[in-house]
């Protein structure tokens, strides 16, 4: 039993919107993964809930009119990682999201609740930013979009104005980001299975034709910084350069100049580095491999 | 024997997968009160005052019970047997609530509420005001002189000093040539995690307080319950249903006495204690960490002339289990890897950190970690192979330890590393990974063990046991030993059908749940001890039913008792094996002869006074990722010769449980405290590490079964043994891969890179790169 | 002021309705109003695996389920999967042949996930089944023969040679 000062339920996204105006102080509540464990913790204990749940129109994976990929906010990352559009034009935020706790969060936890929470570990968080992806928000004044970057704050804080009574929608990753490009994610963790990321890291590129130059590399890391992150130094390092070991080595050593990791009790500040460089290697020689590229 | 040594499906087989077995929780009658408990927020300190008035507003709240209101009794909370030496008796020093504050999550007020929302909101409402004092979390620490005290008899936090002076260690060490093998050990603070948290609920009855509980010794709880509440033994009853695993946590009086109060202040109302997740890790038992000291000296051949070994046990606030934990652990090195001079000192500390009480292994995880490390070292300075090591130097063929009295009658030490080398491929994969030297290393590993069967000669020993020869046939039987998940249930009706000659272990109906008001008193599970002292009462209490029988049969059939036996169910004659009556014939005639009726029982009590030397090994084949600070379980084997297998299936499947409890301590889990509050920082099961099944290989349970001698049925310890040696095993095969020798568990990746990078394994090359 | 929902749903191929406090998780709902009880609780919080049951067909945790949901669902719990007369399924079977059962704590959630793996009607490899089935823990049986439980109930249900 959650202690719970009221449960209010959305049967659209107007009527979530509606009760976003009228319940300004309520929390809102998708899968609840993060939410409800927050609730019996005590930090939100005695709150409103708006349960946006049952909107199944928020739910599902599409190509919009733009060549968009539009992932619905309340697609559960079991749904994504099996969607056939995700496997084919994105197929390492389906890995991703695979590793998102077990089997039974998966069915739950959704990708807009990942994203809202604002927290640096989110799995889906650093696949979004190293793709670029756009987030859509729905309140009093229709649709707002904005690039995922500007969606997070700060740690637990992101773009929603309460006061507009929005609500994320979807994701959508543009045809620019996703055409031709292969990533990987590595999610380094304690254990292999119910854990959170001590850090995460996701790569991409996008080869020349004859498979030996970097056209475009992307970087971005989760729980190096306080939010998601590009490592835009690692990123210059590798666009446009042919593709060697020794590049693969200075990729990985230029994420120093961007990233900003903290000591805490779940891992030290220098050992968080030195996992930043190990895993931006790895990750960029599995997405250049995934690319059918040559190195040599 | 025919019944025993068979892998039969456990008796409580079908229930459990049809998910109606009854744990306390489903037992539990409506309208229970729920009580929640407030845990200090404060590692060290006083309780000034606790202001209620807040909570009790609250809808539903019935009561609000603080520090101020229990009784002034202290009271011990160690699931041991009472002594009836006052010097032997566990140290009383705990409250019901307690205003003296020993460590963060120590419980200081309770609130009684209609419901659990109005109990939680309840104790959030409490205002309490604390005179804070510094406090310590690391056992040499709290040694020192002006270090704060958490007992006022226990001057410098010292529980108890043992020591063992065998030889003479400083003359020894005079001998020219000698070897100086010296390394300090460290264990970490870990938890039980069974998945059914404790919890129990309690009413008052005719006078008389009635327990359920998730416990493993309900006959022990119903003596502190007793002592804690000032009321006498008998007017409590415990009753102890199926149980959601214990690892040795609910060897120890819980929740119970608070519960029992409680319901007292009420007015004898149905009351219940659930212990959350959170509380279990804190505010329950957690295991003893351990520093060892072991500086060996032996000579170019590896033989041992001289050791010592300083042990430092973090008790945690309160005493539970005490310095028996450590006092096990230090018993074993003197035996294990003899040597003839030899001392060691182990002290029990306490400290403001949650009180260490029972764990499987019972202080032997942490001994296997120091001792087989430290032997691995010793087989490296003297280039022997480790494994070669340990054939030369572990306990001999024949070897008796002058205290337990305890006999190795068997090689089964060697005869056990002999199986494990053949079944991981020793000698073929050394050779394989002696080459390897790039980032990802592979390497092989062992370690021994050690371990005693039950508790005797340090404490009392004894089994009681009940039959009833039911209608049909069958028998009816109840033990005072207790069904905690190890399959012991099963194990005790396969003894007892074989002892008195039943066709079947289906044909004995094992009553599950002890009641203290109708159970044979037992002492319950722990010390590996269930089927080794059940084992006794069983075949004791078989014999004089069998005589009983035997006396009704020879009255029907003029046959004499001497020449009758019981098979499959039937008594016969004994030279020809004619069946003169089943036993469903004789009970009948019994129960219903209207001229000499007899309801054929028997019950007996066993005093045992002996014990059992139980041993094996683990071997583990690692692979170290050594830029990603990873190391991956490739293989691993456990060995263990406990006697006599009961039933195999069963002893292979505690095994398995045991060897991931070892992979656990070896790999990843390690409750954490802030150092600047005392704050427990993981007490959850998504930040403390336990492994889950993507963390293991298949496990590989292998035995050598060879009959212990004192036992009823071949039998000694099994259950505990296998998480002893897994960790130390893991260790030695990442030393023997990376040439790193590791002193601190868990080897998680925080380890690993402060150890790599001290070997100079991992450049600093990311501080090039700015 | 208690807020309260009427939820009609099906609970193990039964149609029902409940009056249900909002405040409510699954399995309070399933253990308290529907006597339930191989719904266990082991954290309350999603991270033991031990409240699992099944919803349209996949895993959920129920500790962490609002009630409020399960309107309209089809809801499956262990109890589901024993035939009137007491017959086991074969993956019950099989958790017993394969001593895949100690304390029993973990049992009911273990099986309720392979019954989502086995309606797959696909065939996994070994790793792939520990990925699948990694959303629950157990301390007792080190997952070996719950591995093997649901390993050879799945290459049987396929017709694949278990050994």
């Amino acid at each position: 039993m959650y202690d719970m000062k009221a449960l209010y339920e959305a049967t659209s996204v107007q009527h979530a919107v509606e009760l976003r105006l009228e319940h300004p102080e309520a929390q809102i509540i998708a899968g609840g993964s993060d939410v409800l464990v927050q609730m019996r913790e005590g930090k939100r204990a005695g709150k409103e809930l708006i349960s946006i749940y049952g909107l199944d129109e928020l739910r599902g994976v599409s190509i919009d009119a733009d060549e968009n990929i539009r992932i619905g906010s309340l697609t559960s990352f079991s749904h994504i990682t099996r969607d056939p559009i995700i496997q084919k034009y994105i197929n390492v935020l389906g890995e991703a999201v695979d590793m998102v706790g077990g089997p039974q969060i998966r069915n739950i936890g959704t990708i807009g609740g990942n994203t809202c929470n604002g927290v640096t570990s989110a799995d889906s968080a650093s696949t979004l930013h190293a793709w670029e992806a756009i987030v859509e928000l729905t309140g009093k004044n229709g649709v707002r979009r904005l690039p995922i970057k500007d969606f997070y704050i700060k740690a637990g804080q992101v773009d929603i104005r309460v006061e507009d009574g929005e609500l994320q929608t979807a994701i959508l990753i543009p045809k620019a980001s996703y055409e031709n490009t292969f990533g990987h994610y590595i999610k380094y963790a304690m254990r292999n299975a119910m854990d959170i990321a001590t850090l995460g890291c996701s790569v991409n590129v996008r080869l020349s034709a004859d498979k030996k130059t970097i056209e475009r590399a992307r970087i971005a890391y989760g729980v190096a910084g306080p939010v998601p992150m590009r490592a835009p130094s690692a990123e210059a390092v590798a666009n446009g350069a042919a593709i060697s070991y020794e590049m693969i080595d200075r990729f990985g050593l230029a994420v120093l100049n961007d990233i900003n990791p903290r000591d805490s009790w779940r891992a030290s500040k220098a050992f968080r580095q030195h996992i930043a460089v190990e895993m931006a290697k790895r990750c960029l020689l599995e997405s250049i491999k995934l690319a059918g590229g040559v190195i040599e | 024997m025919s019944i025993v040594g068979k892998s039969e499906i456990r008796v409580d087989a079908f229930d459990k997968a049809t998910g109606r077995t009854k744990y306390y929780e489903d037992r539990m009658p409506a309208g229970a009160l729920y009580v929640r408990i407030k845990h200090a927020e404060i590692a060290h300190g006083f309780v000034k005052s606790v202001d209620t008035s807040e909570a009790e507003q609250i809808k539903g709240v019935v009561k609000v019970l603080t520090c101020f209101d229990v009784p002034e009794i202290d009271f011990p909370t160690a699931g041991h047997p009472w002594s009836m030496d006052p010097g032997h008796q566990d140290v009383a020093d705990r409250r019901l609530l307690n205003r003296h504050v020993r460590y963060w999550g120590d419980d200081v007020a309770v609130v009684i509420a209609e419901d659990e929302v109005a109990a939680m909101q309840g104790v959030r409402a409490l205002k309490v005001e604390y005179e804070t004092l510094p406090f310590v979390l690391d056992p040499q620490k709290a040694m020192e002189d002006g270090a704060p005290q958490l007992h006022d008899n226990y001057p410098n936090n010292i529980l108890k000093h043992t020591s063992i002076r065998n030889g003479n260690y400083a003359e020894a060490i005079k001998e020219p040539g000698l070897i100086k093998v010296e390394g300090w050990y460290n264990t970490p603070t870990v938890q039980h995690c069974h998945i059914e948290n404790h919890g129990c609920f309690a009413y008052e009855e005719n006078g008389r307080i009635t327990v359920v509980s998730s416990t493993q010794i309900p006959h022990i709880i119903r003596r502190v319950v007793g002592q804690a509440l000032g009321r006498p033994w008998a007017d409590i009853e415990i009753v102890k249903p199926y149980i959601g695993g214990g690892f040795g946590n609910k060897q120890d009086a819980l929740y119970e006495p608070l519960c029992a109060w409680c319901s007292t202040q009420v007015g004898g109302r149905l009351v219940r204690i659930d212990c959350s997740r959170e509380e279990t890790f804190v505010s329950n038992r957690v295991r003893h960490a351990i520093r060892f000291h072991i500086i060996s000296w032996i000579r170019p051949d590896g033989s041992m002339a001289a050791r010592k070994v300083d042990l430092y046990s973090n008790q945690g606030a309160y005493a539970s289990h005490g310095h028996s934990i450590v006092a096990k652990a230090m018993g074993s090195f003197p035996q294990l890897y003899p040597c003839p001079n030899i001392e060691c000192d182990a002290y029990t500390v306490y400290t403001n950190i949650p009180a260490a009480g029972a764990m499987r292994g019972y202080g032997m995880p942490q001994a296997s970690f120091a001792n087989d490390s430290n032997i691995e070292e010793c087989a490296h300075a003297v280039h022997m192979d480790p494994v070669e090591y340990r054939n030369k130097y572990i306990m001999p063929q024949g070897f008796e330890d002058g205290f337990s009295k305890n006999v190795n009658y068997y090689d089964s030490h060697r005869e056990c590393l002999e199986k494990g080398k053949e079944l991981i491929g020793y000698d073929q994969k050394i050779k394989e990974f002696a080459n390897d030297s790039g980032p990802i290393r592979r390497g092989i590993g062992c370690a021994s063990f050690w371990y005693n069967t039950a508790v005797w000669p340090i404490a009392l020993e004894t089994s009681s046991n009940r039959m009833l020869l039911n209608l049909d046939g069958t028998v009816t039987m109840q033990c005072g030993e207790t069904e905690i998940g190890q399959g012991a249930d099963t194990a005790f009706a396969q003894m007892a059908a074989e002892a008195i000659g039943l066709k079947s272990y289906k044909d004995v109906r094992v009553i599950s749940c002890q009641d203290t008001d109708v159970t044979p008193t037992g002492l319950g599970a722990y010390a590996s001890r269930q089927t080794y002292v059940a084992g006794f009462s069983i075949r004791q209490t078989a014999e004089i039913l069998r005589k009983k029988i035997f006396e009704y049969a020879s009255k029907m059939t003029r046959q004499t008792v001497e020449n009758m036996d019981i098979v499959d169910g039937n008594v016969v004659r004994k030279i020809d094996g004619k069946v003169l009556a089943s036993l469903k014939e004789i009970a009948m005639t019994a129960q219903y002869n209207p001229q000499d009726s007899e309801h054929i029982t028997a019950e007996s009590t066993f005093t045992i006074k002996n014990n059992a030397y139980s041993f094996g090994c683990t071997f583990a084949e690692v692979e170290v990722d050594i830029p990603m600070c990873k190391v991956t379980v490739k293989n691993i084997v456990n060995v263990h010769d406990c006697g006599s297998l009961i039933n195999p299936a069963l002893a292979e499947a505690q095994v398995h449980g045991g060897m991931s409890m070892a992979i656990g301590y070896g790999m990843s889990e390690q409750l954490l405290f802030d150092q600047k509050t005392g704050k427990p920082l993981n007490n959850n099961l998504l930040d403390y590490k336990l492994s889950t099944v993507m963390d293991h290989p298949d496990l590989e349970a292998a035995f050598i079964e060879n009959p212990e001698p004192t036992s009823a049925f071949g039998t000694k310890a099994l259950g505990e043994p296998p998480a002893c040696s897994g960790a130390p095993a893991i260790r030695n095969a990442i030393y023997n891969a990376t040439g790193v020798a590791l002193h601190t568990l868990p080897m998680n990746p925080h380890n690993l890179f402060a150890a790599f990078t001290e070997a100079g394994l991992i450049q600093d090359s990311w501080q090039e790169g700015k | 002021m208690s807020q309260y929902k009427l939820v009609r749903c099906t609970i193990n191929g039964k149609k029902v309705e409940q009056m249900i406090d909002v405040r409510a998780s699954l399995t309070d709902m399933l253990r308290n109003d529907f006597h339930l009880t191989s719904v266990k609780k082991g954290c309350e919080v999603g991270e033991c695996g031990a409240c699992n049951v099944l919803i349209d067909g996949e895993a959920f945790n129920s500790c962490i389920y609002l009630a409020a949901w399960a309107d309209g669902k089809n809801i499956r719990t262990l109890e589901s999967l024993t035939g009137p007369n007491g017959e086991l399924s074969d993956i019950q079977q099989a958790f017993m042949e394969e001593t895949a059962i100690q304390c029993g704590f973990c049992t009911p959630g273990f099986i309720m996930t392979a019954v989502e793996i086995l309606e797959t009607k696909k065939l996994y490899t070994r790793d792939e089944l520990r990925k699948l089935l990694s959303g629950h823990l157990c301390r007792c049986t080190g997952y070996e023969n719950i591995l093997n439980a649901v390993e050879k109930t799945m290459k049987r249900r396929l017709g694949v040679p278990t050994e």
